[in-house]
């Protein structure tokens, strides 16, 4: 893999397509008594998706959360771009260029799918109407229901929206929080190819969590295994599909 | 006739504070018990300026501009340790603030009825040869209100500020997570309710007595109409404000001895929507999610 080198860390959004976005060192966060998160190293790559996985329990949704800043680590940096954000607010994250879109959809049932979408660009000023008719070209079926409020959709559409609407805040690097989850496998495959051209062609980069190991690392460059918030393993996506023992013990398939 | 003539002037001033109610339940789940007496003593800012000679649109105007600080400060203060917390926490703070307030108005302003003037004619218009209780006050109620809501409307729906009040209030978490600086809504809101609140104290005010007092009615009517309407829909209020001042008039000028009645009235309006449609009549179907 890439080493970090200057121009990358220097460069805003938009500009190398490989390198480190998102390294993640030690971090080790606490609800209450129950420490969730143990040292968790790890790190994301433009032009890549890294998934995180793992049964319940095991960390995934913390970890996302404390990369955002909803949750504070007790200990452990988070560096994006190779700026050190381990402390800075939640509001400021997406400026920063990080999107992460939490667990259970987050589509504000109350506002019309147009409006959701214009949620996610209201921190960049104006936004032309050319860069909102691109997310409603990548997902033609949300693009139906644009003036219908956000509680009419199927959980599909929900997933499309939120998806849409974290790419409007124009992100070098998208948090994904079990997108798959209560969908169908042909809508899985759906938004997960989606995704796949998305960071092939424009060098995003992805950190998904998933607890369906098995869609998730067939999309995926690279698999982390988390077990009761420590990293198990860290490798290809492949050689993880490929390691039986590996899939039996912490995967469940 | 006239007695729907004055439902209806009554039902906007209710739907308006019914709106405040609506708009600071909408964002932060909590009801607002102080919104009262912080328009109380908006409404007394405005006549300590008339009575040393300012015209009433100059206290009209000063008197909303203090209810947005105060209503900016109260979140600020006093609501936001408590948010997050348990829900009931917030609600005595507001019932604490709510008699606190009242206290301070009645320390600086005294505890005696003042007469607060109407900016228009209290006398009826003539209509053929008799005088109908539609005044040329009344008009200014109602377009004063109409032109709140419409200003109101226009914010929530058309304006960058206004998505993100509403994102804010409706999905606090993705709109922190999408760069809204939802604390900054949060406390806007709070100031805008405190103004419609403010103004409805104004107008009900306006050619009649106060004292420390007299929005306790207002409260409870408010309220009615807020629950009414559903407490989560803006249409709602204003319909529920509507409905309370016609039905509470209609008690009041065609039942005998019926203006005794007004408040047992209100109340039992309210409990036949509760147990009718526990929602409210305009509730949203709408499930929410955190």
């Amino acid at each position: 893999m890439a080493e970090p080198h200057g121009a990358t860390a220097l460069s805003a959004r938009g500009g190398a397509t490989t390198g480190p976005v998102l390294e993640v060192e030690g971090l080790t966060s606490s609800y209450g008594p129950v420490r969730a998160l143990d040292g968790v190293s790890l790190r994301a790559d433009a032009g890549r998706i890294t998934a995180v996985l793992g049964a319940n329990g095991a960390g995934k949704t913390t970890l996302l959360r404390t990369i955002s800043g909803l949750v504070r680590p007790t200990s452990g940096t988070v560096r994006l771009n190779g700026e050190d954000i381990t402390k800075a607010p939640v509001e400021a994250m997406v400026g920063k260029g990080m999107a992460h879109v939490p667990e259970g959809r987050g589509v504000i049932a109350e506002l019309t799918v147009d409006e959701n979408l214009r949620v996610g660009s209201l921190f960049r000023g104006k936004v032309g109407k050319d860069e909102f008719d691109r997310i409603y070209d990548l997902f033609p079926r949300i693009a139906e229901r644009r003036n219908n409020h956000a509680h009419t959709l199927s959980g599909g559409e929900r997933q499309m929206l939120v998806i849409g609407r974290a790419l409007l805040a124009n992100p070098r690097i998208l948090l994904l929080d079990e997108p798959s989850l209560g969908l169908a496998p042909r809508i899985v495959a759906q938004i997960f190819g989606l995704l796949r051209q998305l960071v092939d062609r424009e060098g995003l980069s992805v950190l998904l969590v998933e607890q369906n190991a098995r869609s998730a690392l067939s999309v995926a460059d690279v698999g982390v295994v988390l077990n009761l918030g420590r990293v198990v393993v860290t490798d290809d996506a492949r050689t993880l599909m490929a390691d039986e023992d590996l899939r039996h013990a912490y995967l469940g398939f | 006739m006239n007695v729907t003539l004055t439902g209806l002037t009554e039902g906007m001033v209710y739907a308006a504070f019914a709106l405040a109610l609506v708009l600071i339940w909408r964002s932060t789940r909590i009801v607002n018990f102080a919104q009262g007496s912080m328009a109380a003593a908006t409404a007394f800012i405005a006549l300590s300026l008339i009575q040393n000679g300012q015209s009433y649109w100059v206290a009209l105007i000063v008197a909303l501009a203090s209810g947005f600080v105060l209503g900016a400060v109260v979140e600020r203060v006093v609501i936001r340790p408590v948010e997050g917390g348990p829900e009931l926490n917030a609600v005595i703070v507001t019932l604490g603030l709510f008699v606190a307030i009242q206290a301070l108005i009645a320390i600086i302003w005294g505890s005696s009825f003042e007469s607060f003037p109407a900016p228009f004619g209290l006398e009826g218009f003539q209509v053929g040869d008799s005088r109908i209780a539609f005044t040329p006050n009344s008009v200014f109620v109602i377009g004063a209100v109409v032109v709140t809501m419409a200003l109101l409307i226009a914010l929530f729906r058309f304006t960058r500020v206004g998505l993100a009040m509403r994102a804010s209030a409706f999905g606090q978490e993705v709109a922190r997570l999408l760069g809204v600086k939802v604390g900054r809504m949060l406390t806007l809101g709070w100031a805008l309710a405190a103004v419609v609140g403010s103004l409805a104290g104004l107008l009900i005010a306006g050619g009649e007595f106060v004292y420390p007092a007299y929005m306790d009615s207002l409260i409870v009517f408010g309220f009615v109409a807020a629950v009414l309407g559903g407490l989560d829909s803006p249409v709602g209020a204003i319909v529920g404000g509507l409905i309370l001042g016609l039905a509470l008039s209609y008690v009041s000028g065609y039942v005998e001895r019926g203006s005794a009645l007004v408040n047992v009235s209100a109340l039992v309006i309210l409990m036949v929507v509760l147990l009718v449609r526990p929602g409210g009549l305009f509730a949203s179907s709408v499930a929410r999610r955190a």
